[in-house]
């Protein structure tokens, strides 16, 4: 809960432990700290969020810590990895089960350009085929950068318009 | 010991030649005998290893294709190099050892993957790293490193994304920037795709 | 009501009559290519009667790169970082095994030191990998707990690692004639440091899963591939020696001055994956027995070879004072080394199996043709055999214990 932003807020005069707040705070908040991660982990990338998810990162920390193999339970594909245009289809398919909200990190090179494989199996970046919401550099960006990518993320999703997509969903 | 097993070896099997080689025996085999040759070398010879099995294009030259074989003796640790060379420029191919060493089959269809070589009585010749309907053979010397437009393997996708198989950036090679650079910022290859960006919209 | 008794016969006959009703046809079953135990992105198309495995048939290419294509188009020197992408789980073992085989088309020979600083590194990344592999085969078969426990050792190996070369994972340390910079300071003392309190956790993990039920139960006696089989089929590395061939490019061609240490090569007898497991095990010992005696014995000197005049670029000193070494200078960046004509092929033995370059070169900086021989590949091959009759549940705990990699399967 962020203290600064005022947007939730506890105030101690009314009894009966009211909160008051925006809907869309709350939601953001919900959804921003319980990030399920889709691991999709293709390459060298995928070894170093692994790590991310081991003990000396922890990435429950920031309660992304469920990974999810199953695309209907998560709400953030983690590419990790070389993307080629074979595994394209795959890739694509995944993202199209997941259910909304979802949000794309693409990690690394590859992911987010085709980083050292320019060949002709190589997908030049994920974000022909997914939207994108987060890149990280690195050929592999170390844990922390993945930390510091979720945590943008989690920004991110913080200045989301939740309610009024709500509605009109 | 090297050298004696080699002389030995070209001695008893008289259709067999020298190969130069900067490290192991290596020998060149024609065509039409690399089957017998190849029982020979794993039955009286221990190479019961096949270790590696690919081909090399040598794309201005004719025959255009070799075939070339790593054997190694579990008993004996020593190595073997086996060049077939195909005499067929158009239409490339070579007798399968996949009856002798199971591993040959997958290695057997990735060389024909590659370089379009095909191996006769090989039981299940298809492609393995590329997609099925991938139009070429990447490893051929003319294909070039980028790639040739194409689709994509599966349709859905493709019709979902709108995205096909496109050459890679390679702005003179991998890793170095036109002779008649401007601005870097500019001359690097992604640089130039503006698809979308922080202005834009983002495709959905 | 009068109740009528059943008898053996009449079940018999029953149940042969429902057969005969009963249409029993064979699901297709896709597992991958993104699978949490194909270990990347592996496919399987599996044919199933009931749970038992009629057919399998892999689909690999999903992690096809074009590594062999890219290493036509460039210098020896500049292919090494791929190379640490084959196999990710041991960069540091790829690298050594790409320097040996340009070098051995070169004709040169390095340093004691620099052979003795390749032989330490490639054994840290052994362990490394063998970590991972154990820790996501524990996983696969249902025991989560180790893999944190190996998780948090590769993490301190990842520290001295980057204190060696300056990145955890992608590390490209070697290069053609020598390695990229002598070891730091006091760094052996905290390789030994790290093996000293590293020994205890593998018999930790040794109690956790050697005499666990439920991995016995899930590993003994599955997947078993016999000797003949696995040396038909080109496996290389621990799969093939649990099948009870004694194969180890260590000891049977040693290379980068392997023979001077002393180690034991364990060998399966059965071959299933529980002997795999046990392999692994027991290598990740041996590999800490030859550290320990590689930081005993490292010689003093150079950590390049000093004679590869043709392929580092002289001294900046020379350089800017003389003429032919400015030259030369000049033609070892922009051309890359120049490599005298030639074919070669090196294996080593690296923590998958035999992994093999063949190099055909026509001189010059680049190769004509350079053939990653990934050793995973060819112990995938084996797959379609291994798996039909098994269980579907006994697919995820063979994949596991063949512990692949995909880089170097599809490269």
């Amino acid at each position: 809960m962020s203290h600064s932003d005022k947007e939730i807020t506890y105030d101690s005069k009314v009894e009966g432990g009211v909160v008051t707040s925006r809907l869309d705070s709350i939601i953001n908040w919900v959804r921003s700290n319980s990030i399920w991660p889709m691991p999709m982990g293709l390459a060298c990338c995928g070894i170093e969020l692994m790590a991310v998810g081991a003990s000396r990162f922890d990435i429950s920390r920031f309660g992304a810590e469920v990974m999810r193999f199953s695309p209907r339970q998560s709400d953030c594909m983690i590419v990790a990895g070389t993307v080629t245009y074979k595994m394209a289809s795959a890739v694509r398919r995944i993202y199209d089960q997941m259910a909304e909200p979802k949000w794309v990190i693409a990690m690394g090179a590859c992911a987010s350009t085709g980083g050292m494989y320019r060949s002709y199996a190589t997908m030049q970046g994920v974000d022909r085929i997914l939207p994108v919401d987060v890149y990280v550099s690195g050929c592999p960006p170390r844990p922390e950068a993945l930390l510091d990518a979720l945590i943008k993320l989690q920004k991110k999703i913080g200045t989301e318009r939740s309610a009024k997509q709500l509605v009109s969903a | 010991m090297d050298g004696n097993f080699l002389s030995k070896l070209l001695d008893s099997n008289d259709y067999l030649t020298q190969r130069d080689s900067a490290d192991h025996p290596a020998v060149n085999c024609p065509i039409e005998r690399w089957l017998e040759c190849a029982t020979e070398l794993k039955d009286n010879h221990g190479f019961d290893l096949l270790v590696d099995a690919t081909c090399i294009d040598w794309f201005n030259e004719s025959p255009r294709f070799s075939a070339v074989y790593h054997l190694f003796s579990t008993t004996s640790h020593q190595y073997l190099r086996v060049v077939v060379a195909i005499p067929d420029d158009e239409n490339p191919s070579v007798p399968s050892v996949t009856s002798l060493w199971a591993a040959a089959d997958w290695h057997e269809r990735e060389a024909y993957d590659m370089f379009g070589v095909r191996f006769e009585n090989h039981p299940d010749l298809r492609r393995i790293l590329m997609w099925d309907s991938y139009p070429w053979h990447p490893l051929r010397k003319e294909f070039p490193l980028a790639g040739h437009d194409t689709e994509l393997p599966d349709e859905e996708v493709r019709k979902e994304t709108g995205t096909p198989v496109i050459p890679a950036p390679m702005a003179g090679g991998p890793f170095a920037a036109s002779k008649h650079a401007g601005i870097m910022s500019k001359n690097e290859p992604r640089g130039a795709d503006e698809s979308w960006s922080e202005e834009k919209e983002k495709p959905n | 009501m009068a109740t009528k008794e059943l008898s053996m016969g009449d079940v018999v006959s029953r149940s042969a009559e429902y057969e005969q009703e009963m249409d029993t046809e064979k699901m297709t079953l896709n597992m991958g290519p993104s699978h949490p135990s194909t270990h990347g992105v592996l496919r399987l198309v599996l044919e199933l009667d009931g749970e038992v495995v009629t057919k399998c048939d892999p689909e690999l290419g999903y992690l096809h790169r074009g590594d062999e294509k890219i290493a036509e188009n460039m210098t020896y020197n500049q292919f090494v970082p791929y190379t640490d992408r084959l196999d990710y789980l041991s960069p540091l073992a790829n690298n050594v095994a790409f320097a040996l085989a340009v070098e051995k088309l070169a004709g040169l020979e390095v340093p004691a030191r620099c052979q003795a600083i390749r032989v330490l590194i490639c054994e840290m990344a052994r362990i490394s990998a063998h970590l991972l592999g154990l820790g996501a085969y524990a996983m696969d078969t249902g025991a989560l707990t180790v893999f944190m426990y190996t998780f948090t050792e590769r993490e301190k190996l990842y520290t001295l690692f980057e204190k060696l070369t300056g990145a955890r994972l992608t590390t490209s340390f070697t290069r053609v004639g020598g390695v990229a910079r002598d070891l730091p300071e006091a760094w052996l003392e905290e390789v030994l440091h790290f093996i000293a309190q590293f020994l205890p956790v593998v018999d930790e993990v040794d109690a956790l899963l050697t005499r666990n039920r439920i991995f016995v139960d899930r590993t003994k006696d599955v997947g078993v591939i016999s000797g003949e089989d696995a040396i038909s089929y080109g496996l290389t590395g621990p799969n093939l020696r649990a099948s009870g061939v004694p194969l180890d490019l260590r000891k049977d061609r040693p290379y980068s001055g392997y023979e001077q240490y002393d180690f034991d090569v364990p060998i399966g007898t059965v071959g299933d994956c529980y002997d795999r497991y046990l392999i692994r095990m027991e290598e990740i010992r041996q590999s800490a027995r030859i550290i320990q005696q590689v930081v005993e014995t490292i010689p003093e000197g150079l950590y390049y070879a000093e004679d590869a005049k043709k392929i580092f670029p002289p001294s900046k000193e020379k350089v800017m004072s003389s003429m032919e070494e400015l030259i030369q200078s000049f033609m070892i960046t922009t051309q890359g080394p120049q490599m005298p004509a030639g074919e070669v092929y090196f294996e080593a033995e690296n923590p998958k199996g035999a992994l093999g370059f063949f190099i055909h070169s026509k001189g010059g900086g680049v190769p004509y043709r350079l053939k990653i021989r990934g050793p995973s590949f060819c112990n995938l091959s084996i797959l379609p055999k291994v798996c039909v009759g098994a269980m579907l549940s006994d697919v995820v705990a063979i994949l596991g214990s063949l512990d692949f990699v995909m880089g170097e399967c599809d490269r």
